[in-house]
This record gives C-alpha cells, sequence and structure tokens, in this order.
C-alpha cells in the first residue's frame, strides 16, 4: 500500500530524567497502513505512541499527522508544544484507544461517544447520536448504549472505546495495548472490531503482545528493543525468519504464534 | 408544659427564620464561588498563588469563626481607607459583616473539600479527554467538574449543615437571625430551656429538610454507581 502519508514521526526521543527511553525512532504510516509496535516491556513502545498524539512530550523529534507539522518551541530547555489549540487540533484528528479503556464512568456508552463530536467538534447533538448508535451497532453493543461504563464487560467497554475513537473520524488510530487488560476470552470480541477496521482501510499503529494480530492483520511489524526500532518489515519477512536474532528471540519466548 | 408559651415563641421564632435562611444561602453561594478560586490558585501550578491560597486556608480553617466575624464586624471600621471608602455603607451593616465572614470561612474548607475531590479524578479518564482534543475549561467542564464534584459531595454535604449551624454566631454581631430572637425573649422572659429547645428545633428541621434534598442530589448523580438496568435498550431502526 502506498498512499500518502498519514501520520510521520521522524527522530523521537523522550527522556524521564536522566533515563533515555526512545533514542532516535522514525516511523512512516502510510494511508491504510496497519503497523503492528513489537517488543519486551520497557522497550519504550507505549511512550512512543503516547508522544504521537502529545500524551508525552517528546524531548526531541518532528511529528507530521497527515502532512501537518507539530510546532514545538524550547522553554526553559524543554520542549514544548508551541500551540495548545494545534495540539486539540492534532489530538481531535488522531483516535487513541487505551489498554484500560479509560470511559468516562459518569457518562451512559452513549454520552462517552457522543462527547468528543459534540463537545470538541461542536457538531449538532441529534446527528452524532444517530451516527453513535450506527458506531455501536458495528460493534456490536448498541444495547448497552444506555447502560454506563461499569455495567459492562471489559470487552464490551473497550468496543465502546473503539467506537468512541471511531467518532471523531480520526485520520489515524493509535491502539496501546487495547487487549492486555482483558480476560482470555474476551480478546477475541476487540481484536474482530480491530481487524474489521483494517479491512476497511483505517490507518492504524498498535502496541499489542498479540502475535496472530501482527501476523495476520497488520502489513508491517515494527520491533522495538531498548528504544530503539531493532528491526522491522512485512509480517512475512519478519515471521518467516527474517526478523533480528533479538526479534527471533522475542517471538521465540511468547511460543509459537 | 406551657403549650401556649411554646407556640407564641415558636410563632416569634419562626418570624426570623427568613433572616437565617438568607444568611445561610448568601454564605453557602459566596463561599462556594470563593471556594472555586480559591482551589483554582491552590491547584494552578503557580507557585504564589498556590502559596496565597495555602496560606488563606490555614488562616481561615485554624483560627475561630466566632473571632473572625468580630474582626470583621469591630475590626474593619478602624482601618480609614475602609472607614471612608464607598464600601462603609455596606460593611458597618452587621448582615453584610456576617454573610462576609461566614463565606470567607466556608471558602476555606469548602476549597480542601473541592480540592479532594479533584484529587480523586481519575488519570485515566482526564487523559482519555485530552486525547480527544479537550484542554482548558472545556476539559474542567465536561470532565473534571462533574467527577470531581461527584466525590466532593458527602464531605461538601456536612460543610453546608455546618454552615447552617454557624449562622446562629451572627446573633452575637447582632443580626436578627432565630438564635438572636431566642436570647432576646430569654432576656425578656428568663425562660431559657424552652425558648432554646424550640430554636434547636427549628434548625433541626431546617437541617432535615436541606440534608434530605442534598441525599437526593447525590442519588441522582450515582446512576453509574448502581446495578445495571435489567433490561437491555431496544435496538435503534
Amino acid at each position: 500500500m502506498s498512499g500518502p502519508s498519514r501520520l510521520s514521526v521522524r527522530n523521537i526521543r523522550k527522556s524521564f530524567g536522566t533515563h533515555e527511553v526512545l533514542k532516535g525512532i522514525s516511523l512512516d504510516a502510510k494511508d491504510g497502513d496497519v503497523i503492528s509496535l513489537l517488543g519486551a516491556s520497557g522497550s519504550g513502545k507505549s511512550t512512543f505512541l503516547r508522544c504521537i498524539n502529545l500524551l508525552e512530550i517528546a524531548t526531541e523529534g518532528e511529528i507530521f499527522v497527515d502532512g501537518e507539522e507539530i510546532r514545538m518551541v524550547k522553554k526553559g530547555g524543554r520542549n514544548q508544544p508551541a500551540s495548545q489549540k494545534q495540539v486539540d487540533h492534532i489530538r481531535s484528528e488522531l483516535g487513541m484507544v487505551f489498554q484500560s479503556f479509560n470511559l468516562w464512568s459518569h457518562m451512559t456508552i452513549l454520552q462517552n461517544v457522543i462527547e468528543g463530536p459534540v463537545h470538541v467538534l461542536k457538531r449538532p447533538r441529534a446527528e452524532c447520536i444517530a451516527e453513535a448508535e450506527a458506531l455501536l451497532e458495528k460493534v456490536g453493543i448498541v444495547d448497552k448504549r444506555h447502560a454506563y461504563p461499569a455495567h459492562l464487560s471489559g470487552g464490551q467497554q473497550q468496543r465502546a472505546a473503539i467506537a468512541r475513537a471511531l467518532a471523531m473520524k480520526p485520520k489515524a488510530m493509535l491502539f496501546d495495548e487495547p487487549t492486555s487488560a482483558l480476560d482470555p476470552e474476551l480478546v477475541g470480541e476487540v481484536l474482530r472490531v480491530m481487524r474489521a477496521l483494517a479491512e476497511e482501510g483505517m490507518t492504524m499503529l498498535v502496541v499489542t503482545h498479540e502475535m496472530s494480530f501482527a501476523r495476520n492483520v497488520s502489513n508491517r511489524v515494527v520491533f522495538m528493543r531498548e528504544g530503539v526500532v531493532d528491526s522491522s518489515g512485512t509480517p512475512e519477512e519478519m515471521f518467516g525468519g527474517g526478523g533480528s536474532p533479538a526479534f527471533r528471540q522475542f517471538i521465540g519466548h511468547l511460543g509459537p504464534a | 408544659m406551657d403549650i401556649a408559651f411554646l407556640s407564641q415563641t415558636m410563632l416569634t421564632l419562626i418570624k426570623a427564620v427568613p433572616t437565617t435562611l438568607i444568611l445561610f444561602a448568601l454564605s453557602v453561594f459566596f463561599g462556594g464561588l470563593l471556594a472555586l478560586l480559591i482551589v483554582w490558585m491552590r491547584v494552578s501550578g503557580n507557585r504564589l498563588l498556590a502559596g496565597f491560597a495555602r496560606g488563606y486556608i490555614f488562616v481561615f480553617r485554624g483560627s475561630p469563626l466566632l473571632i473572625q466575624m468580630f474582626l470583621v464586624f469591630y475590626g474593619l471600621g478602624q482601618f480609614g481607607v475602609i472607614r471612608y471608602s464607598f464600601l462603609w455603607p455596606f460593611l458597618r451593616e452587621p448582615m453584610v459583616c456576617a454573610v462576609l465572614s461566614l463565606a470567607l470561612c466556608t471558602a476555606g474548607y469548602s476549597a480542601e473539600i473541592f480540592r479532594a475531590g479533584l484529587r480523586a479524578v481519575p488519570t485515566r479518564e482526564i487523559e482519555a479527554a485530552r486525547a480527544i482534543g479537550m484542554s482548558g475549561f472545556l476539559l474542567v467542564r465536561r470532565i473534571l467538574a462533574p467527577i470531581a464534584f461527584r466525590h466532593a459531595l458527602p464531605a461538601y454535604s456536612t460543610e453546608i449543615v455546618l454552615m447552617m449551624k454557624s449562622t446562629a454566631l451572627a446573633s452575637l454581631v447582632t443580626v436578627w437571625e432565630v438564635t438572636g430572637v431566642a436570647q432576646r425573649l430569654i432576656s425578656q422572659t428568663y425562660r431559657t430551656m424552652e425558648v432554646f429547645l424550640c430554636a434547636a428545633l427549628i434548625y433541626l428541621a431546617l437541617n432535615f429538610i436541606i440534608l434530605q434534598a442534598l441525599s437526593l442530589l447525590e442519588y441522582a448523580l450515582s446512576k453509574h454507581r448502581r446495578a445495571p438496568p435489567t433490561s437491555p435498550s431496544p435496538i435503534p431502526r
């Protein structure tokens, strides 16, 4: 696939105190790309994902979303976004799905889904409700739309969180270990929704431990180790014995996918 | 038991209830607004503002309300800047002094209660709001404030009830609210027990109503904490 570049990240570095977590990472996602980010815990893959929508501020590096560069300035020697307005705008264009769902507990599922479109994008409420119901139907929980998050299973909550992100009509979706907090029997329902999204052509960046997803759904696999990209390639290359020795050791630990 | 005297006393005291309610409502309202300002300063991240807020909270929580009230009522007039300013016609009114000191005091307590509520808002839910493009006042209005207020409500209810009782102190700066009128009756009749019992009953009744209203509010804001509804919603077509 070679559409226009949806997401482009150049030479991202991130330090917490003296500890450098990301040591210069670049990545390019074209329209429709589904990229799996793999790596042991502590390899920096979640931090990298969070740098893209500025939940963490990279110490160095450039980020482009759909060709628009996020402007940064140095303030007191530290990198800061130049404009909160631009940050909000960029974030509204990137859907984020968290490991622990992060639904707003005081709102029903439907309210969660229409919150962004109504209050951030300022679109008409009735229109947003109709779209939200269609999205909830798509992820299979439309009958739960008036329930509160606490009344849903983990898998249902994560599907609601995906619907909430989709309601913003994002240009790309970021998934931060979306199935890691789920009971094993609930993982499948979330992966099915993600697979359907990938097939529709959504650009996706997925931090995951699900080897079957990386292998069968994504079109590129990026293996991170100690804050750098250790190796990357198509799933066929990476899982067909073409990855680095470290990657082969990594998947060896997890057993056959 | 002198029923005639008791009912006569009750009627006299009830006439003072509006004054008590005005004291209460105004001081809770202005105290609440001031508390929001103080808590905003406290969590602003600005060291000067946060330091001021800390100092404010320490002073008004750490000293007796009665002394604060006396300082406002008897003290302010000693300063020429105030004595001869356009504010003096307001500040020499006992009612204004009482509301001012009650509001200043409750703001200190309420600010700490609101801050505890804010701290109880899960970081995850704030992060989800940021990730969707919210920041600043929108984030406060839609996510932070509703969740924080729900967390703060039980403690804030207690503060509100305490405020109702604290209005009694206003009698000492010559506001004729329920307690003040009760004391005047006692000085005329020397029947301490009956008159104060009637006054206590009035405060109990007022607080009963306030507590009922607050628990209704708490119930209404707790839908997400109750058991799920039994039947799923029908699928829209």
